[in-house]
């Protein structure tokens, strides 16, 4: 059978996702008990239960210093920063993408600007930002802004733009005003792709947050593993690193999650 | 009877490619107009014309002796072959959908009193087209037909005062084409249509329409095919509105071919 009409039963498809994942666990294993053999002492390899006790302090040990423990406020901070910039920049793109893509008047007048901003490496923005907003909270929120939403902004212009002329005619036939038609045509059927965009820029907005708070930061995630850096504390680096990748994976499950379960017309016939 | 709606002098143009030239056309109410012609005559063009989709080059369209600007309205119901339905809302949705843009300006959404009248209003249009089973079904959970018969009801629950069908079973299989001919016109006569239908389908023009136009190059210039446009080159008067009584049941194919009339 040729491979590309091999089909994958679910059990199956989850085996042969797991292989790889474990094969990378096996394999770091090893070397870090290679490592260990030779060194007992290694930092750049840590085994679990190194990891573990570097983790736990941070998890169930209040700093002396502020009296937090540092695991949640850092969680907490970051997920803060990344909730209000994905907030801000989903918003404002499903408010441009909307006008823009419906009226051309205003695709034509600020079209070429969002194009403009969206071509600017938002990390060279970041000492603008630092400089005009100082280095507080609003710094790393506006960079996430800056970062993801003129992407956003063009993928929901295009998409409404791209909507079947016949509808926006057949509107209108219907008695439908251009607020009318804004709201009640190209509103819903810009929902499931304004999550797919936010599913999308979730990577890039991680990049930015993790940046921001390398730079300029007392607390996150990003703070903490360049901070800890400097002690070579890939004990501390790791669980960090993993912990992120969780967080991402959850949500963009849930985001994903949502879009069949609110908009399932948009999902295929079957519903 | 007076011309409901009259097409004087149109012309057509892009560029220097001339797509419809000459135009004089009046549609009388209460007429079933079909337009044929080959492919490129510049049939749908037409019919964007009058819906107000495109302005002509020249010439003035007029509804009831009123110029028609160039922009869709509510007065001009229209089907196209695809997309007429908003995939994101149920059958009953897509029906009410309507009532709620004229009655609500600023939410388009109607609430209470005025929402359980509008939706009874479009559950007994959406039973005269024969979807009482589907209120709740979203277009992706549909059959072609069964979305043509949908964009039919929304588009009647306006009552225009002309309704625009451009190839509206152009894409459905011959079966359900001959149920949906049945259903468009029992449509035109009991709610008094005037119906212009734009069709690739010559057996269709003639069973349905009281009236055949057919569109072509008058001229030809082998050198520089586009400057010259198409334009009216048959006007087949068929028959009045009153002798369609005994059509309802009757099969497309039993009738006569009407005798070809020169202009």
């Amino acid at each position: 059978m040729r491979w590309v009409n091999r089909k994958m039963r679910r059990n199956d498809r989850m085996i042969a996702g797991a292989v790889p994942i474990l094969a990378l666990l096996v394999l770091y294993l090893v070397m870090a008990a290679q490592r260990h053999a030779l060194n007992p002492s290694d930092k750049i390899l840590p085994l679990p239960d190194a990891m573990a006790r570097g983790l736990s302090a941070l998890l169930f040990q209040a700093d002396p210093l502020s009296g937090h423990f540092l695991f949640w406020t850092d969680t907490f901070a970051s997920l803060q920063r990344l909730g209000l910039g994905l907030g801000i920049a989903t918003l404002g793109a499903l408010v441009a993408g909307l006008v823009l893509g419906v009226l051309p008047p205003v695709r034509a007048t600020l079209g070429p600007l969002v194009t403009a901003i969206a071509v600017i490496p938002p990390i060279a923005l970041l000492p603008v930002l630092f400089i005009a907003l100082g280095l507080g909270e609003t710094a790393k929120v506006a960079l996430i802004v800056v970062g993801i939403a003129p992407p956003m902004i063009r993928d929901i212009t295009d998409h409404i733009a791209s909507l079947p002329r016949e509808q926006i005619i057949k509107a209108q036939t219907l008695g439908a005003s251009s607020w009318q038609i804004m709201i009640r045509v190209a509103l819903p059927q810009a929902m499931p792709r304004l999550i797919q965009a936010v599913r999308l820029a979730l990577g890039p907005a991680w990049v930015f947050l993790i940046s921001a708070e390398a730079i300029a930061a007392d607390t996150g995630l990003g703070y903490r593993i360049f901070l800890v850096r400097r002690y070579l504390a890939m004990d501390v680096i790791i669980p960090y690193v993993a912990w992120i990748a969780l967080l991402a994976i959850t949500l963009d499950f849930a985001l994903s999650l949502a879009s069949r379960r609110l908009f399932p017309w948009a999902h295929g016939a079957s519903h | 009877m007076t011309a409901l709606l009259s097409l004087r002098d149109i012309w057509v143009e892009f560029g220097d490619k001339i797509v419809l030239e000459k135009i004089n056309l009046d549609v009388a109410a209460g007429s079933f107009v079909s337009i044929v012609g080959p492919s490129g005559a510049g049939k749908s063009s037409l019919l964007r014309l009058v819906l107000g989709q495109e302005a002509p080059s020249r010439g003035t369209i007029s509804l009831d002796g009123a110029v028609l600007p160039p922009e869709c309205g509510p007065d001009r119901g229209v089907v196209f072959q695809r997309y007429s339905v908003f995939p994101h809302l149920t059958a009953l949705q897509n029906t009410m959908f309507g009532l709620e843009c004229a009655q609500a300006p600023l939410l388009a959404r109607l609430f209470g009193s005025a929402r359980r009248a509008a939706r009874d209003e479009a559950v007994a249009m959406l039973e005269a087209v024969g979807l009482g089973d589907a209120l709740q079904l979203y277009p992706a959970q549909m059959s072609g037909g069964m979305q043509q018969r949908l964009a039919i009801a929304q588009a009647l629950l306006k009552r225009p005062r002309i309704l625009l069908l451009d190839e509206p079973f152009g894409a459905l299989d011959p079966g359900i084409r001959a149920d949906m001919h049945v259903l468009i016109r029992r449509l035109w006569r009991e709610h008094a249509l005037t119906v212009i239908m734009v069709t690739h389908d010559i057996r269709e023009a003639f069973s349905l329409g009281t009236r055949v136009l057919a569109l072509d190059k008058r001229r030809h210039d082998p050198h520089a095919p586009h400057r010259y446009g198409a334009t009216v080159v048959y006007d087949l008067p068929l028959r009045p509105r009153e002798d369609e009584a005994p059509a309802e049941t009757a099969e497309p194919e039993d009738k006569t071919p009407p005798q070809k009339v020169a202009v």
